[in-house]
């Protein structure tokens, strides 16, 4: 067995078009973070690092069949359930919100574990009833998307919960729901807005003023979008060039490297750049939907088809939240903005989508 | 149900789900054109006016700090302000190779090793971007020099600050507490809560004491001044500014003299005093011997200063007067003779004769009393005032511990009594369940016994027992005990009173509580424990002795034979209140290892009773006293702050209300 039979075997699960865009995505995503973090090289090397484990893991994750992912999903969910149920009796409390748990040695945030459990559970789900799915099987599937989802709200999370609750409506809208629930359920979320405005913290209501009107929290949360707008609308057309957003580099924007690293990209890049890169996002987006549409089991395809429509709902309330039309919660740009976990997290799910599109399914049992 | 079913069709279900993705395609292009516009909004429409904000203008908003409230006593005295000093300060990321630059810095200001430490810690401490101070309180020539040499030193700067001073030290140290840099914690818990933006440019908070309690007072408002910067970033000019508000000024009960004296009567003691005004609640004085000096604290401790204070025998950090628990001793026997009258075990009449000790029924062992050959007959006013034993042994097993925990715990023993300060711990007033919870074990007869003179499992701080006494000296009603009496609203002048709260209203018979209080007044007249210390007054002195063994203290330390012995000294107590006709003044001395407490503890809550209702002072206190007055003029006047001289100056102490 020669190298390049060991490189064929490696790589055999993975969609040359789709790790090709994001190798592209890859790129451009070092050269903003060198950029955004003031041309530091420790952090351009470590997050040189976290993309090789992420892609990594991503060409592991490529290599196990559905069929046995299936096998882990229930086990998952349910230890996931488990450690939410912890978090909320002896979890530890940061920075006003209770998200970790210590276990041993280390601390975890289960609710980063849920991103993916989730709508695997309900792919699971809706996949091991396919043969008799009813109304009733869509309940108990919206009770096994409530009990996580209700978990994380009381955290308090809404970024998390909100993401996860797509995540999962994904999995059941391309399950087949029901327009009419889908209407229903639309119509009673609008109806329910007043109410669940009073069901907010002080700082997500604020978050949400602050939105509407930047100027009325200048320093506080308002301080965030006043400097991202004006660092995006600055770019202008094409942009100042890489390295010279004065926004980013004159300590304007905050948290420049990670949340709002759009900012410094728009900055430098300009409307040409922003257009380029939307039109790589929608590659990807539409290139991972055309691979979970071939994909052969139904869990493959609800999975997959959620796992791609999530990514898009980042990186469209990242931009959103960036230039200023949503409001800000703590939402990386997928692939794009420095950090581990989720990089390592967005790409194992790149990893599910082509696994799943390229294990040819076993005989049905 | 049609509807809602799913046919178990392959064919039929694939195509609704090629379906369903291209409805989501749909919404992916919908939603990505929708950002395009905004982008071509910003990017092109709008391009001139962000180009020229983030260009020719750059305008950042700076926070501008408010200066902290001023701390005062009762009567004006300054306890904590502000004073204007120039500062270096190096902005760690843009310094370049930061030990080079110190090195360099070295040669133009004098840097001592000090200096050095405290930077390296401040910087592992920090968070990010912020300036950090290298050298405090520069000289006007050191001001000068590094301005000629500035050029050298991109990323270090001379800047004006305002400095937090505690003019009075070690006396006022757990008290007042004292403001610290913010750190990681500190930081963490602020961006957690309603505050974060306000506290954008502040490096400081209260870390302990008033300081740490009232923190949301003191803080005052953050301004924000616009600031027009050159393209390296400096700031050009001030556009427009929103000025900061300072910090409530606070002003307490605490009488700075009469805590001075406090301090000073302990000699060379260590231990705690807390005087409150029984009619209010009111803390006149609230020592806790030894302190430290506040000061120390404010800008970093260096690591000799912390690990001194810290590893100190004496423990001086310790508040002992909140969150020292030691056994009451005898200065529980006027709250037991109280439960003995109220429920029904003794009759004021009833007498005992005491031979020396008490045995429980059907035992041989012998509880003894202090006196070896027994007091005689005794009757239960003579039980306190020449402080017997027996007596109590016999009432609190009569009682029962169910009766005792029940009863005396109205008195405070055993919870907090809800100071204004942060860190007060509940003593503990042992119980049958407590035990069983703790130890795993069930209670014994024997222990009832020593609970009932304050021994055993009983514990108190002396701020406890300064409540228990105002209960007894203010007929039965408990006030909160409360530091700050009132504080002023800098920006509107509005004095908003800290409206005292009765805590407890406990029901006693008028005349079982003139009886107790009898008693107590005899204990400081010829005969009674306090005899000697009482000499004299010409005002009625309530008092009660206490003489409490030393529990086991956990020595980490070396050992040293001389310390040791002589910190297995029986602790020395006294709770007192005066005139006891009409109650001014309440006190709950403790003198750890100081002996007996008629002999020890008695003249401090003496000289403090007669400092406050006679105005006199201690003889060997006399000249000290005089020094400090003048000390005081020296110190710089409150108002002395830069850029907040107008705001600070209607704040001046002459306006504090009389209370």
């Amino acid at each position: 067995m020669n190298i390049r039979h060991l490189f064929k075997r490696l790589f055999a699960h993975i969609d040359r078009p789709l790790a090709g865009l994001l190798a592209l995505l890859l790129l451009a995503s070092i050269a903003t973070v060198f950029s955004a973090s003031g041309t530091s090289m420790d952090k351009t090397i470590s997050h040189l690092i976290n993309i090789a484990i992420a892609v990594g893991a991503m060409i592991a994750v490529s290599h196990i069949p559905p069929q046995r992912l299936m096998q882990f999903v229930l086990p998952i969910y349910l230890l996931g359930i488990v450690l939410l149920l912890g978090v909320a009796v002896a979890g530890e409390v940061v920075n006003g919100a209770r998200r970790w748990l210590h276990i041993g040695v280390t601390r975890i945030q289960p609710s980063e574990l849920m991103r993916l459990a989730v709508p695997m559970m309900l792919a699971w789900y809706l996949h091991y009833k396919q043969e008799i799915l009813g109304a009733r099987h869509y309940v108990i599937a919206a009770v096994l998307l409530t009990i996580p989802v209700a978990l994380i709200l009381r955290q308090p999370d809404l970024g998390t919960s909100l993401l996860i609750t797509a995540s999962g409506f994904f999995v059941l809208f391309l399950g087949g729901l029901s327009w009419r629930i889908i209407a229903g359920g639309a119509a009673l979320a609008g109806a329910a807005l007043p109410f669940a405005w009073h069901m907010l913290h002080d700082y997500q209501r604020q978050r949400v003023l602050t939105m509407i009107d930047p100027t009325s929290d200048p320093l506080g949360a308002g301080y965030h979008i006043i400097q991202s707008t004006i660092a995006v609308g600055s770019g202008g057309m094409a942009g100042k060039g890489w390295l010279n957003g004065s926004q980013a580099h004159l300590d304007f924007l905050p948290e420049r490297t990670t949340d709002f690293i759009f900012a410094v990209f728009s900055e430098e890049f300009g409307l040409i750049g922003n257009l380029l890169l939307l039109l790589l996002y929608g590659a990807i987006i539409y290139r991972g939907l055309a691979l979970a549409a071939v994909a052969p089991s139904l869990f493959g395809r609800l999975l997959a088809g959620s796992l791609v429509l999530t990514f898009f709902t980042y990186a469209f309330v990242n931009m959103g939240m960036v230039s200023g039309i949503l409001p800000v919660v703590g939402v990386p740009l997928p692939l794009v903005s420095y950090g581990g976990t989720s990089m390592v997290s967005v790409l194992i799910g790149f990893g599910i989508v082509m696994s799943a599109a390229s294990h040819k399914k076993l005989v049905k049992t | 149900m049609a509807t809602f079913l799913r046919m178990a069709n392959p064919e039929e279900e694939l195509r609704r789900y090629a379906f369903r993705i291209k409805v989501a395609s749909g919404v992916v292009a919908v939603a990505f054109f929708l950002l395009f516009i905004r982008f071509i909004w910003l990017q092109l429409v709008e391009f001139d006016r962000y180009h020229a904000l983030a260009e020719s203008n750059r305008i950042t908003l700076t926070p501008t700090p408010p200066a902290r409230g001023i701390i005062y006593d009762r009567n004006g005295l300054v306890l904590a302000h502000n004073f204007a000093a120039y500062t270096l300060e190096i902005t760690p990321n843009k310094a370049g190779r930061l030990n080079d630059t110190i090195d360099r810095l070295s040669s133009v200001v004098q840097l001592d090793a000090g200096d050095r430490k405290r930077f390296k810690k401040l910087l592992t401490e920090s968070k990010n971007f912020e300036t950090l101070p290298i050298k405090m309180r520069l000289s006007e020539e050191e001001v000068a020099r590094f301005a000629v040499n500035s050029f050298r030193f991109p990323g270090v700067e001379v800047k004006a600050r305002l400095f937090r001073q505690y003019p009075m030290g070690d006396a006022f140290s757990h008290v007042i507490g004292y403001i610290g840099r913010i750190n990681q914690k500190d930081d963490e818990r602020i961006k957690a809560g309603p505050q974060a933006a306000n506290y954008r440019g502040t490096d400081h908070i209260g870390k302990l004491g008033v300081e740490e309690s009232y923190e949301h007072l003191l803080h005052g408002l953050t301004g924000v001044a616009q600031v027009e910067t050159d393209s390296g970033g400096r700031a050009v000019r001030v556009l427009s500014q929103t000025p900061p508000v300072a910090g409530s000024n606070v002003y307490l009960h605490l009488d700075a003299k009469l805590q001075d004296i406090a301090t000073k009567v302990f000699g060379p003691y260590r231990g705690a005093l807390v005087a409150l005004d029984p009619r209010n609640g009111g803390v006149l004085a609230l020592v806790s011997k030894p302190g430290f000096d506040p000061n120390l604290f404010v800008d970093g401790i260096d690591s000799a200063n912390w690990k001194a204070l810290n590893e100190s025998l004496d423990k001086p950090l310790i508040n002992r007067a909140l969150r020292g628990i030691y056994p009451p001793g005898s200065t529980f026997k006027p709250f037991m003779a109280l439960a003995g009258l109220e429920m029904g075990y003794r009759k004021p009449g009833d007498v005992i004769s005491d031979p020396g000790y008490y045995s429980l029924p059907g035992s041989s062992h012998r509880y003894r009393d202090w006196k070896k050959e027994g007091h005689g007959i005794v009757d239960l006013k003579k039980s306190v005032t020449i402080s017997c034993d027996t007596y109590y042994y016999r009432l609190a097993n009569d009682m029962g511990i169910a009766n005792l925990h029940r009863y005396l715990s109205q008195f405070g023993f055993g919870r907090k009594s809800g100071i204004d300060l942060d860190g007060e711990v509940g003593g503990l007033l042992p119980s049958p369940e407590w035990k069983q919870r703790r130890f795993k074990q069930p209670w014994y007869a024997g222990e009832t016994v020593i609970t009932g003179i304050g021994q055993g499992y009983m514990l108190a701080t002396p701020l406890q027992l300064a409540v228990a006494t105002m209960a007894v000296a203010n007929n039965g009603t408990v006030y909160r005990p409360q530091l700050v009496s009132a504080w002023r609203d800098t920006l509107t002048g509005k004095i908003t009173e800290n409206v005292p709260t009765v805590m407890d209203k406990i029901q006693l018979n008028p005349e079982y509580l003139a009886l107790v209080r009898e008693a107590m007044i005899d204990v400081t007249r010829p005969g009674g424990t306090a005899a000697v210390a009482g000499a004299g007054t010409p005002y009625l002195f309530a008092g009660k002795t206490g003489t409490a063994q030393v529990v086991g203290i956990k020595q980490g330390e070396r050992y040293d034979e001389r310390r040791i012995s002589a910190r297995l000294r029986d602790n020395a107590l006294f709770i007192s209140f005066a005139p006891a006709d009409d109650p001014k003044i309440v006190i709950a001395v403790m003198v750890e290892n100081g002996g007996h407490g008629g002999s020890t503890a008695a003249p401090i809550a003496r000289k403090v009773t007669d400092y406050w209702l006679l105005g006199k002072i201690p003889d060997a206190l006399k000249e000290d006293a005089a020094d400090a007055d003048s000390e005081n003029e020296d110190v710089p006047p409150a108002d002395e702050h830069a850029g907040h001289a107008a705001q600070v100056a209607r704040a001046a102490p002459a306006e504090k209300p009389r209370r």
